[in-house]
């Protein structure tokens, strides 16, 4: 019998996570130096996912370097669309007209209330709630459905286009929007009772892998994870893009309601409210769509561009996870010289050993959870 | 107990018994090839991997989903390790860096195996054929693939038809009677491997006749029946155990 605070000899262990396991949310690895149950280091190994989409952006022209950008985030496929989109915009100085501008809008935020409820979902289920997965899928279905209506495709849409969207939208499309808005207001309600007050989930995310904010600007974090911190950074707000300036809605951050601010808890919090803020910016996007006119592609959609030499573009926009920017530099051929993005998931990994030194094993996945990484966009 | 151990008779039962199948029918009896019978049990818990590497994951977690239910068919319980599944469904990208990743959870899968290639990129490369240097030009370089599923990504019921036509091959197999090859409809050596640049890439073997006997109740059951018949067939290598 060994008396508690006894001496007891322990011994460190090297432990592999990943590329092949259900809770790095794709191929990450981690290897995890661990003493029995406790995290003393951990090491993130990326690059099992590497798809060449610089190389592949060089080598397309600008239009065909559309579907590459779905397959970075695809979770966010639109919102790499858009995020392109506007940079080559900038390049190749093509006018988008009103009313293709909110439609985008409106197909944006709906893109990032479906990754949130994947982020939502999957996230209850790395903690071991099942149930919560099931109808967060339920909901993300009916967006898929509105999206492949819209495009013709679930999940890889290319459908944000430079010069607008490449497809109109049906008559009756606004009115399923709202429908799908009204409904998504009730289950939102229905997600807080089955996760975020939910006493277990509560005890598995509360003062876990707490990141404080100047941790999170150090390692440039963005999005959710840094406004879980309790900073209030969107680019939405702070430099607006598209009509994002015209439209009302809160940017949700972190409180520490209950535990330490910059928990897990924390950071799934800002993720569900923003489904709300999302709802919000939809309906004005509706409605403004309503009124506004133009058509809804001014360039077609296989014509060559040529922006003019020397020209170079960084743009950002604010993707479901976070900063996401464009570098696209032109040489005057339809090809473009250069491309490169910054993806938010990158950063947001970079954080994961600061975080997690001294938790358990178990808190691992909750955090890796929590910071809600697409690996696509990690390793590009 | 005693009267009802008592009470059951042994009697000679099908065709050269006294009772027509009308009449087992009746007794609740039915009469099948044992085939029939292990495949039917087979194809209805054909158990995936949890095998994602990028965007047809998300797919393959849609087919587990609310909307289109897998487990219908038998196929729901994704399984963390290679020890307990049947299938691999190679839901994304391979790149080169993945590739031995992917052969060496194969070859930790116990047979009888399947493999499905879900996705354009698994198929041949997908959209990453040209400029994609890290890319594994088709998943079928590095392991036997049974059923592509194209589509950049499949729709959850393309996957659904691939996971049927799974169990179309395991209605056809032969489990008990052994005749040299235990997986008749097991794919052929693939000729893109011929001079492929890759080690890892020429790793796996085509059963033959002299593959081992498969173990477990499998081999036990056709050891049970076939040894002692002066056939070629039960003197295998078989742990032995439930004899």
């Amino acid at each position: 019998m060994i008396e508690a605070g006894a001496d007891i000899r322990t011994e460190e262990f090297l432990l592999n996570m990943g590329p092949q396991h259900p809770a790095t949310h794709g191929v990450l690895r981690l290897v995890v130096r661990t003493d029995g149950e406790l995290v003393l280091d951990c090491e993130c190994h990326i690059g099992y996912l590497h798809r060449c989409f610089e190389k592949c952006a060089e080598g397309n022209p600008y239009t065909s370097v559309i579907p590459y950008t779905d397959r970075m985030d695809y979770l966010a496929a639109m919102c790499n669309n858009q995020s392109f989109s506007l940079a080559v915009e900038k390049l190749a100085k093509i006018e988008v007209t009103d009313r293709a501008r909110w439609m985008r809008m409106a197909t944006v935020e709906l893109q990032r209330i479906a990754s949130h409820l994947m982020a939502v979902g999957t996230y209850g289920l790395d903690v071991g709630a099942i149930t919560a997965f099931l109808h967060c899928f339920r909901e993300r279905e009916r967006i898929l459905d509105l999206f492949e209506e819209m495009s013709g495709q679930r999940l890889n849409y290319s459908y944000i286009v430079p010069g607008g969207v490449l497809y109109d939208w049906p008559d009756d499309m606004p009115k399923k929007i709202e429908n799908f808005c009204d409904q998504m207001e009730v289950r939102i309600r229905e997600y807080n009772d089955l996760l975020s007050g939910n006493g277990i989930f509560i005890k598995r995310t509360a003062d876990i892998g707490v990141l404080p904010a100047d941790v999170a600007i150090a390692w440039g974090c963005t999005g959710p994870v840094l406004r879980g911190s309790g900073i209030k950074r969107d680019l939405r707000k702070d430099r607006p893009y598209e009509f994002y300036d015209q439209v009302e809605f809160d940017v949700p951050v972190g409180r520490g309601l209950h535990g330490t601010l910059g928990d897990c808890w924390d950071r799934y919090w800002v993720r569900v409210q923003e489904m709300s803020e999302s709802i919000k910016i939809i309906r004005q996007s509706i409605s403004k769509y309503s009124t506004s006119t133009g058509k809804y592609l001014t360039t077609p959609a296989n014509k060559q561009l040529r922006p003019p030499k020397g020209e170079a573009v960084y743009h950002t926009t604010e993707n479901p996870r976070g900063e996401l920017g464009y570098y696209v530099v032109s040489d005057g051929e339809p090809i473009p010289y250069r491309v490169k993005a910054r993806a938010p998931s990158f950063c947001n990994v970079a954080v994961l050993p600061e975080i997690s030194r001294g938790t358990m094993v178990a808190d691992l996945v909750a955090i890796l959870g929590s910071l809600d990484i697409v690996l696509g966009e990690i390793d590009r | 107990m005693s009267e009802q151990s008592s009470g059951m008779r042994l009697q000679p039962l099908g065709p050269s018994g006294d009772l027509s199948d009308e009449e087992l029918l009746k007794h609740n009896i039915f009469i099948t090839k044992a085939d029939d019978l292990i495949n039917w049990a087979r194809r209805s818990s054909v158990w995936p991997m949890t095998f994602g590497l990028a965007c047809c994951a998300i797919e393959m977690m849609a087919t587990g989903a609310s909307r289109t239910d897998i487990d219908r068919f038998g196929s729901g319980p994704f399984r963390a390790t290679p020890r307990q599944a049947d299938l691999m469904i190679v839901a994304g990208t391979v790149t080169h860096k993945m590739a031995p990743r992917v052969k060496r959870l194969y070859d930790q899968m116990p047979e009888p195996k399947y493999v499905i290639a879900m996705g354009a990129c698994v198929c041949r490369g997908g959209p990453y054929h040209k400029f994609g240097y890290h890319v594994v030009k088709g998943v079928d370089l590095i392991v036997p693939v049974d059923v592509y599923v194209p589509g950049c990504p499949p729709r959850p019921e393309a996957l659904l038809e691939g996971v049927f036509r799974i169990q179309d091959k395991i209605r056809r197999e032969r489990t008990l009677y052994y005749d040299g090859q235990r997986r008749l409809t097991r794919p052929a050596p693939n000729p893109r491997l011929e001079g492929h640049a890759g080690n890892w890439a020429n790793g796996f073997d085509v059963e033959g006749a002299d593959a081992p006997k498969s173990a477990g109740f499998i081999g036990w059951l056709r050891e049970f029946l076939f040894e002692g018949h002066g056939d070629d067939h039960g003197h295998g290598h078989d742990d032995g155990h439930g004899h």
